[in-house]
């Protein structure tokens, strides 16, 4: 049985994102997301093993990261802490193997849901290195020469932030979506999710100023979706009104983040009006 | 396979010879799809997630043969022809495009109205709108004849007619094919405009450059891992440092003919300042052409000597100009030719020119102008002396390759 992905209540997909997340469930295959900060990349994750009820098992890669550590750590140096001090038999290797995100999803009984969080932070042969363990799920512990098959594969997401581009190789593995940026309609429904009080015309007024933010050629950082529901949140909070956002944007700090953005939206400002 | 739902229709040997057409469409159209990924969008279809839908299909076939969004467009594109048959040429569609960015709002059609209007078939609507437009010399809101906004002819966006063509602009109810039409992705192609953020990811791949394989550096935790491992003596490892030892020097042209590109070559100057990996960066301007000096600031003041400057960077600083090269021909060939008055140069710009790029190992030009431009003389001379590059995403990929290359001198 094919078990389908749609969207949760809390989280909204598109049509294209919910069939590229069914095809690489189906093909088994890898899947890439990318798209602009504050998209919800990695919040896709959650939903899909919230609905598919599989467990999620979270890698957040860092700039040191080694392809490995999502495998397994051989920890050394508690071994040889308890060969001094300890009175645990050291002999047993296994014991201080410790597996990572992608080696406990591959030794799992039940399929899981693995997320390998912004894949774009570590080295640039990073995905390289993870071709052969995600092609055949399965991976050596050096240390051992035990052999771990993924007796069920796992979903993988793969998040990326464009920071670094990834190479063909492992692209051509991949199943990929871009997360487009949302278009008012669905982005007021995203906001709903977040702020289920709000007055239409409260969200509609905070929607223009916000797409109108965007459209500015001059902005060195564009606010984002996540930034949105932040500022509503604070506007929510601070009682304030449509004819307060009429007139200005209050709280431009919570969707600008650069002084220079913030500058040149108050030069505009001067002669603003709407459109 | 799902045995409960089998695929409407005769999928699979479509999926053989129909689709294979669109496979060589793309490729053609310069999408890199390779074979195996193909093949992941045959198993997908085989797998009967398609069934006869083509809205499935397109999310389907994106998903598993397109790879980066800048390919997007193009994909959209490429579907559209294909699934539509063909679409109005490019130049057409181009020149109404620029008249339809404003539309005006939908009249409101009685439905005796709607019945009036003759039901056309696709072909027959296609041919129409050609005509039309071949007819048509300006911009047209309104009526129902020409191409336009909000109008009752068959042609145009939001507009009302039962089996009306669209042209670009927000659609209402969506077909695929309709869908891709609306090419939802264009700001994301690569050979459009750049962000400050795409230039910072660009600028990222010269960081390795820098790179000294000498081991110097103590690496403490595969020390500790490795002195764990020798139960507990002493293994010490070592690793080259990883400080990129790269420096960049940015010439920016500003003024005059560069003012429509000031914005982009701002962002260009922030993004490169904020790549906080270079070991030195270092960013001056001049107008027009380079001569016996150099600017600090952009208003041209707080200058420095341009051979102080060479003697100052070290060759193996990279050089990036950035600048339209279009001047006078005596501002690039003339002593005293400079179109500052203050700058009385005793040699022509041609000669500082080719002394930056003899000084400097690595060195390109940035043009801010199209490709088709560059048959402008002055343009054609400066691409003598530099490796010339579009300042579009595509370019500075190529620019940053260039800089890159261990065998500079044989770049050009």
């Amino acid at each position: 049985m094919i078990a389908n992905f749609t969207g949760t209540e809390r989280y909204i997909a598109s049509q294209d994102l919910a069939e590229a997340v069914n095809v690489a469930l189906a093909l088994e295959r890898p899947l890439l997301i990318k798209g602009e900060p504050g998209t919800g990349k990695t919040l896709l994750a959650r939903a899909v093993a919230e609905q598919l009820q599989r467990p999620l098992l979270t890698w957040h890669v860092k700039s040191t990261s080694r392809a490995v550590d999502g495998l397994y750590v051989y920890d050394a140096v508690q071994r040889l802490q308890d060969s001094r001090f300890g009175d645990r038999d050291i002999h047993d290797i296994r014991q201080y193997i410790r597996f990572g995100a992608l080696g406990r999803a591959f030794l799992a009984d039940s399929p899981c849901v693995t997320l390998i969080d912004e894949i774009d932070k570590a080295d640039l042969e990073f995905p390289n290195d993870l071709l052969h363990e995600l092609d055949a799920m399965s991976f050596t512990v050096i240390e051992t020469g035990d052999v771990h098959t993924a007796k069920l594969r796992p979903l993988v997401i793969i998040t990326s932030n464009n920071e670094k581009e990834l190479p063909d190789a492992f692209l051509r593995r991949c199943i990929f979506h871009f997360i487009a940026f949302p278009e008012p309609s669905l982005m007021a429904r995203i906001v709903r999710v977040h702020h289920p009080l709000v007055r239409q015309t409260l969200l509609d007024e905070a929607l223009a100023r916000f797409y109108w933010l965007r459209t500015l050629p001059e902005l060195r950082k564009k606010p984002s979706t996540s930034e949105l529901i932040d500022w509503l949140g604070a506007l929510l909070r601070g009682g304030l009104d449509e004819e307060t956002l009429a007139a200005r944007i209050p709280y431009l700090g919570t969707l600008l983040k650069k002084e220079q953005d913030v500058e040149a939206v108050t030069r505009r400002g001067r002669g603003w009006s709407r459109h | 396979m799902n045995p409960e739902t089998p695929p409407d229709g005769d999928l699979g040997e479509l999926g053989e010879s129909l689709f294979l057409e669109f496979f060589y469409l793309l490729r053609r159209n310069g999408l890199p799809v390779t074979t195996r990924e193909w093949l992941t969008c045959v198993e997908a279809l085989d797998r009967g997630l398609v069934a006869a839908d083509l809205k499935r299909f397109y999310a389907i076939a994106r998903a598993t043969l397109v790879k980066n969004e800048r390919y997007y467009d193009l994909f959209d594109q490429c579907f559209t022809h294909y699934f539509l048959g063909a679409e109005a040429p490019r130049a057409l569609v181009k020149a109404v495009d620029e008249w339809l960015s404003d539309p005006l709002p939908m009249p409101s059609l009685s439905p005796e109205e709607l019945a009036a209007m003759e039901r056309l078939d696709l072909e027959e609507l296609k041919r129409r709108f050609e005509e039309t437009l071949r007819e048509q010399d300006e911009r047209h809101d309104g009526g129902s004849k020409w191409v336009g906004t909000g109008g009752r002819s068959p042609f145009g966006h939001g507009g009302v007619h039962p089996s009306g063509m669209r042209v670009g602009g927000e659609g209402r109810s969506r077909s695929a094919v309709q869908v891709a039409a609306e090419r939802r992705f264009r700001d994301y192609r690569s050979d459009l405009v750049l962000d400050t953020r795409q230039i910072g990811v660009a600028l990222r791949k010269l960081r390795q450059l820098g790179r000294n394989e000498v081991r110097t550096e103590l690496d403490l935790d595969l020390t500790i891992e490795a002195t764990a491992k020798n139960c507990g003596d002493l293994d010490l490892v070592m690793r080259p440092p990883r400080d990129n030892e790269l420096k960049l020097l940015l010439l920016m042209d500003v003024g005059g003919s560069m003012d429509p590109f000031a914005l982009l070559v701002s962002r260009l100057f922030s993004a490169a300042h904020a790549a906080s990996h270079f070991r030195e960066f270092h960013a001056l301007y001049f107008h027009n052409c380079v001569y016996d000096n150099l600017y600090k600031s952009a208003r041209l003041t707080d200058g420095m000597g341009t051979l102080e400057l060479m003697r100052w960077l070290s060759p193996e600083t990279r050089l990036v100009v950035v600048g339209d090269a279009h001047m006078a021909p005596y501002e690039l060939m003339a002593r005293n030719g400079a179109i500052d008055y203050f700058q009385n140069n005793d040699e022509p710009g041609f000669v500082w020119l080719d002394r930056l790029k003899r000084h400097f190992t690595h060195s390109v030009w940035l043009n801010p102008l199209t490709r088709r431009m560059w048959g402008h003389p002055t343009i054609a001379l400066v691409g003598q002396i530099f490796p010339m590059f579009e300042l579009t995403l595509d370019g500075l990929e190529a620019a940053v390759r260039a800089l890159s290359s261990p065998n500079p001198r044989a770049q050009v």
